[in-house]
């Protein structure tokens, strides 16, 4: 039987909202992330030839989606860059990542719409029939 | 929603009595049809607003109010200086968000006579879409100088004319913005990303007048029917999403510090009168100007692209209107004048006749009140009216709102026959994404007349004349 996606969006009226799914946190966040890439365009089409170290800390684990989100928006904003993967350590409340990708090639990624930031809409962190899920409403 | 839950109190004016922490009303401008198509959560929204501390009169919401966060789309709100408070989801994450128009010289014909070349040429000038940079790039110091400067510094840049800026609001800059309450990273955001339309429901347009409201009012705008005219809409860029969304994050923690009791943690928010409630306003008046110096820059690239293709064309400005704002405003309260913080999310300052912020020529009439339409349908010119200065802080709507969502438009409409089917009409799209341009397909959007008709006959603006599209550049 084929299990629930891994990564995937939802709908929210005017904004979108993005879900990631996990054996572990890391792993939801992880995918959350790979979500937040398919608002914009197909993460299968993102090449990895570049890296970047992401890094954030909050007290509790929605916050700290929330701030891994918007870290991620930052680097996709000022660097613009895609993420196709993203490799998640947890310690704590603190979170270090590298998110793997390559430069926004309009032709080829045919990018939507720019992620302007999450939000506290629907974020929420829960650990349900033996995985991890992490998702919230982001900007559009 | 559920017209058992309200109180009509004219046809189309519908109050939300007060109950539980609400301290005062909520009241929604719409007819009968748009209430009922709203959904549940505006009402809830509406209702939370009211409870916060220091809101004046009643909680607000517009023709077009939809799900937005913590407050509507389609929100306006008013706070006491001394006993309210100010939010960033009372704002929104676009800060200042808005549209420009522009009068052209240009007539129909001449247009059509160079309409694909005046698309390419505008598409190739005006930087668009994900990823896109503009011409500029910003050192600190510069930086500095443009968020305290709006359109003002663009001009002194040379990118404009000083004739421009008495038809912006706030004559182009907004006053009191503090470059220091602005992060290094809303500031690196920002660098190379003034001049550019950015995406989603941001566009470059250039339509014709196609029918005339208000014949009094549109000679005093400078309107006639088959005039050509250029609306830009978009905001403050990366540098406002940023402010947006870290305000968001301290103004959880400052709301608790302060007490404020919150049903809903997205409406958090500080008291104006508070170090959080400061920076905030500081910062977001800054971001106003970044909003108002990228609409002059990309006016000036849109008086560059289309001075080469018709150069018998000569851009001067209708006026620039921002959505998503709060800013301190002088109105009739409970029979007094008083200072407010007026927030509008989603919703356009409507001033009406006589108001001394207007300028000369406008001022006898009304602010101008530019609502943008969907790609490919009607946008409209309104005019303030006296009777929405004391019914909504001299506010009204913004535009369509969504009808559907992007993962259902992107289902139902392939972006290239979008833009065959518009072009058969008549209408050229430029954009530098398909999968965009099916995202914000024409039918994804409400009817905008509707929402503008319900503005009109809840007094809260007039028509004055309806547009139609003949290209459109989509970020």
């Amino acid at each position: 039987m084929k299990g629930p996606p891994a990564f995937e969006t939802f709908e929210h009226d005017a904004d979108v909202g993005v879900r990631g799914r996990g054996a572990t946190l890391r792993e939801a966040f992880a995918n959350a992330g790979r979500a937040l890439t398919s608002v914009v365009t197909d993460p299968a089409q993102v090449r990895e030839t570049m890296s970047v170290a992401v890094g954030c800390e909050a007290s509790d684990p929605e916050s700290l989606l929330y701030d891994w989100l918007n870290a991620l928006v930052f680097e996709m904003a000022t660097r613009s860059v895609l993420f196709a993967r993203y490799e998640v350590t947890l310690e704590g409340g603190r979170l270090r990542a590298v998110a793997f990708g390559e430069p926004v090639e309009v032709e080829r990624h045919q990018p939507a719409v720019e992620v302007k930031g999450a939000t506290w809409t629907g974020l929420k962190v829960m650990h349900q029939r033996g995985s991890w899920v992490a998702e919230c409403v982001v900007d559009v | 929603m559920d017209l058992s839950l309200l109180t009509r109190s004219s046809e189309f004016e519908w109050r939300i009595e007060p109950r539980g922490k609400m301290r005062v009303p909520g009241v929604l401008f719409a007819s009968e049809p748009l209430v009922r198509a709203m959904d549940h959560k505006v009402y809830e929204q509406v209702t939370n607003v009211a409870t916060l501390p220091g809101i004046r009169i009643a909680s607000l919401a517009m023709p077009d109010a939809h799900w937005g966060y913590g407050f509507t789309v389609g929100g306006v709100a008013a706070f006491d200086p001394d006993e309210g408070i100010v939010s960033a989801g009372g704002v929104g994450f676009d800060i200042s968000c808005g549209v420009r128009c522009l009068r052209t010289r240009l007539a129909r014909d001449e247009v059509i006579a160079r309409q694909k070349e005046l698309a390419d040429t505008l598409f190739r000038a005006i930087p668009a879409g994900v990823g896109s940079r503009g011409r500029i790039r910003l050192g600190h110091d510069e930086m500095d100088r443009m968020l305290r400067g709006g359109a003002r510094w663009a001009v002194e840049k040379g990118y404009g004319q000083p004739g421009d800026l008495e038809r912006v609001e706030e004559g182009g800059r907004m006053p009191d913005a503090r470059p220091e309450s602005v992060s290094d990273r809303a500031k690196a955001r920002m660098r190379d990303e003034v001049g550019t339309l950015g995406s989603g429901n941001h566009y470059l347009e250039v339509q014709e007048v196609a029918e005339i409201h208000d014949a009094a009012a549109a000679e005093a705008f400078g309107l006639g029917r088959g005039d050509v005219l250029i609306s830009i809409h978009c905001g403050s860029r990366g540098l406002g999403h940023q402010i947006g969304t870290e305000a968001l994050r301290e103004m959880l923690d400052a709301g608790r510090r302060h007490g404020i009791e919150l049903p809903d943690r997205e409406l958090a928010c500080a008291p104006v009168r508070s170090l959080e409630g400061e920076r905030y306003l500081g910062a977001m008046r800054a971001a106003i100007n970044v909003a108002l110096a990228n609409r002059q820059v990309l006016t000036h690239l849109a008086r560059e692209a289309v001075g080469s293709v018709l150069p018998q064309s000569d851009l001067t400005l209708l006026y620039d209107v921002s959505h998503n704002t709060c800013k301190l405003e002088r109105h009739v309260v409970e029979g007094k004048e008083q200072d407010v913080y007026v927030h509008r999310k989603g919703a356009t300052r409507a001033w009406g006749p006589g108001h001394p912020g207007l300028p000369g020529r406008l001022r006898a009439v009304g602010q101008p009140v530019l609502i943008g339409g969907s790609m490919g349908t009607s946008s409209y010119v309104l005019a303030g009216t006296e009777s929405g200065m004391r019914a909504s802080f001299g506010s009204a709507c913004h535009g369509a709102g969504r009808a559907m969502s992007r993962t259902q438009a992107s289902k139902r409409w392939n972006g290239r026959q979008v833009v065959e089917e518009l072009e058969k009409r008549g209408i050229l799209i430029r954009s530098p994404s398909l999968r965009g341009v099916a995202e914000e397909a024409p039918d994804a959007y409400k009817d905008v007349g509707e929402v503008v008709l319900a503005t009109e006959q809840a007094g809260l603006a007039r028509r004055v004349a309806r547009l139609l599209p003949m290209i459109t550049v989509k970020g």
